[in-house]
């Protein structure tokens, strides 16, 4: 589904991937950890085609699309969704008008006709339900003033409508108590399907034990220098990331 | 010209009574005397109004043109304007749309101006289309009925002298400044409203006479007068792009607003900005003034200001009565060459007044765009109160926002907020809008149109609409 192979990427002339390959199968959840610094965030935000990010060298593809000539809509258009770490305010815009304008363009570039209000009305609030989240949270502004915890639940709520065929996750965990993390997680496991991929940037492996992985990528200065299932996070999580460097130094 | 002169000329003129029958149509480039003369009497006006005329062009003749505004234009050749010309004749108009501008059509499908207004907006023959004059029938019959006098100012003159000369001038005086001078002398066109007591007129005014508003001449002037606990709500304009072979435009906007009485005035204007140069664009240069003569009175400004290669406007409230109330929602949009320099002023005359003021402006390409607005308390506004929000907007980096708050305080009781931002529109906002899937253009209106929120809501419900689509065919482009 997903090909990533030697990227190397580059912001402000400092290159943070220095070679970094992944293959996403449709179906499997993939989470990538790292400490501080080593490039978790760019992949993602790479992948969903955010300027200043300039790739030097390698290749992505999507289902056999290469990604970096596409458009960021149209990167979204193809199933590429990103959640982001800090989803930005857009005063005075209804957050349901962001999601009917978004869904309908994805219909639009589908080749199918805007989606009926009513229909559209019982999806979101199928929705919302799946993320306990009130229907007055469709009449606020974007992301203006909502809390840490209301604005990643508003993240998820978007995948929930779209259906991306692969989410990407930044840091969706961080700013959540508890009580908002299980809800987040609940939306998470409920978009996955055969059909669909996930692939979830965390720092901490408490994310993990919500949402279990199929693979966990350790990421350190720019490569992927270890692969493994979820026992990886939990060993991470007891011994830190200093272990697995001297490993790939070794 | 020696005042006698001046006498013998106008006398010369009006010899022959009212009824004139002059050939010609059109007067030739130029301003004196007999040019103010013949636009009165081809107007069919007394007297009195040519010599008010004759008065306001001797002002003008001793004042300057002003040079403080944030603005850059060669200089305007007064004496080579045209100050009268006739409509165009039907046979010389286009008589259908097949033979109208495919773009002027295609920005009309795109503002989703209903059909039948297009042939007439786009100058089309109107009896070659339909039939306009039972729709103006069926309106003037209603407002007949409930008191209300709405007609041209040329025929409030002929037929309400008394109305117009109590209140003529009263709020924009003849010397004002250099273009209200220039207006008053050689008006030819605009409206003409009165609410009488009580009364609450019972539509709002010019929705269904904008076709006609589509003709408007350079030199417009509008009076508005609000009797005691009398409403009203009139809409100016057009959100289809008007051009006009006088690039100079300088109107006046009078309102009067007596004790407990309401005035809405919202518009929405689009003159050509000229081509992608700015050459060939509309200077306009307008004078809106209300007078809140009466306790309790309250004016509202709405305005949504996206066309004109040049915009010098402020309409302004002089806040006279006790607890009167000064609004002004404004939302400016430059595109590609254009300049606007624009704001409000609210003078807070009377005791217990109240002010609000919230401006959006918004500068793509490489347009110049100032927010000027003065707040004035005067030493006897007790209590007065101004709340005052200015944001600006900038898109890409070649476009610039400034901003001219001045603010004079002569009431130590009085509250004064002013907030002020400026932001680009945010490279994040695009990237989140763009990232689900919507295109940079949507994402673009769809932040523009968030922004300006607060002033579309408090536009007519049909009119905000229109001013949506309006705002996202101005910025077509600005982007990319």
């Amino acid at each position: 589904m997903l090909e990533v192979k030697d990227l190397h990427v580059t912001v402000e002339g400092n290159e943070i991937l220095k070679g970094l390959s992944l293959t996403v199968n449709v179906g499997e959840v993939h989470a990538i950890m790292g400490p501080n610094g080593s490039g978790k965030s760019t992949l993602s935000a790479v992948i969903a085609g955010k300027e200043d990010y300039e790739v030097t060298s390698g290749s992505i593809t999507f289902e056999g699309r290469n990604v970096l000539e596409m458009e960021i809509e149209e990167r979204a258009q193809a199933g590429l969704l990103l959640g982001f770490q800090y989803p930005v305010e857009i005063p005075g815009v209804k957050n349901i008008y962001l999601l009917k304008a978004a869904l309908n363009a994805q219909r639009k570039a589908r080749g199918e006709n805007e989606i009926p209000a009513p229909e559209f009305m019982k999806l979101v609030r199928e929705k919302l339900a799946v993320m306990k989240m009130d229907a007055s949270f469709l009449q606020r502004a974007v992301n203006e003033g909502f809390s840490g915890g209301e604005k990643k639940r508003n993240e998820i709520l978007q995948m929930l409508l779209l259906e991306p065929k692969l989410a990407m996750l930044d840091e969706i965990d961080s700013g959540l108590d508890i009580d908002a993390m299980k809800i987040v997680a609940d939306g998470v496991n409920s978009l996955r399907s055969e059909e669909r991929a996930v692939l979830m940037v965390t720092h901490y492996q408490r994310l993990l034990d919500y949402i279990t992985p199929d693979y966990v990528h350790v990421l350190v200065d720019g490569r992927i220098v270890k692969s493994g299932d979820k026992s990886l996070a939990l060993e991470l999580e007891s011994r830190g990331y200093e272990w697995v460097l001297e490993e790939s130094a070794a | 010209m020696a005042t006698e002169e001046m006498e013998q000329l106008v006398r010369r003129e009006y010899t022959q009574g009212f009824v004139t029958d002059i050939e010609s149509d059109t007067v030739p480039p130029g301003l004196d005397e007999s040019v103010i003369a013949f636009i009165s009497q081809k107007k069919g006006e007394p007297q009195w109004m040519l010599e008010w005329r004759l008065e306001a062009y001797h002002q003008w003749l001793k004042m300057k043109e002003p040079s403080w505004a944030h603005l850059n234009y060669p200089p305007i050749d007064y004496q080579g304007i045209s100050y009268y010309s006739a409509p165009k004749k039907p046979e010389d108009r286009p008589q259908s749309l097949d033979e109208v501008d495919p773009k002027l059509l295609e920005t009309y499908e795109k503002l989703g101006i209903p059909l039948h207004e297009r042939a007439a907006l786009a100058g089309v023959a109107v009896d070659a289309v339909f039939d306009s004059v039972s729709v103006t029938t069926t309106f003037k019959e209603k407002l007949g009925e409930a008191g209300v006098i709405f007609c041209s100012i040329s025929e409030a003159i002929r037929e309400y002298p008394e109305l117009v000369k109590k209140y003529l001038g009263t709020v924009v005086p003849q010397g004002d400044n250099f273009f209200a001078a220039l207006n008053s002398a050689v008006f030819t066109d605009g409206s003409f409203v009165f609410v009488p007591e009580g009364v609450t007129c019972p539509m709002e005014l010019s929705t269904y006479f904008r076709i006609n508003a589509a003709n408007t001449g350079q030199f417009e002037r509008t009076l508005i007068i609000c009797e005691k606990q009398a409403q009203v709500s009139y809409l100016e304009g057009c959100t289809a792009p008007q051009r006009d072979e006088n690039q100079l435009h300088a109107a006046i906007v009078e309102l009067v607003a007596l004790e407990d009485a309401y005035i809405k005035y919202s518009t929405v204007q689009n003159w050509y900005p000229g081509d992608e140069d700015g050459k060939g664009g509309i200077y306009n240069f307008v004078t809106k003034r209300a007078d809140c003569r009466g306790d309790r009175s309250k004016v509202s400004w709405t305005q949504v200001e996206t066309g004109s290669a040049i915009t010098w406007k402020y309409p302004s409230c002089l806040l006279r009565g006790k607890d009167s109330v000064g609004e002004f929602y404004s939302v400016a949009v430059t595109n590609g060459r254009q300049q606007a320099d624009t704001g409000t002023k609210m003078i807070h005359i009377g005791e217990g007044t109240k002010s609000t003021i919230v401006s959006k402006g918004i500068s793509a390409g490489n347009s110049e765009q100032s927010y000027r607005g003065l707040v004035k308390i005067g030493p006897r506004a007790k209590g007065a109160r101004n709340f005052t929000q200015c944001d600006s907007l900038l898109i890409g980096d070649r476009s610039g926002a400034h901003t001219f708050p001045y603010q004079e305080i002569g009431n130590s009781s009085a509250t004064v907020e002013h907030e002020a931002t400026t932001s680009k529109i945010g490279e994040d906002q695009l990237f989140y809008c763009r990232q689900r899937g919507i295109s940079e253009e949507d994402a673009v209106n769809m932040i523009v149109n968030g922004f300006c929120k607060d002033v579309f809501q408090e536009l007519p419900m049909e009119f905000a609409v229109e001013a949506e689509a309006l705002l996202n065919v101005t910025l077509e482009g600005a982007v990319g």
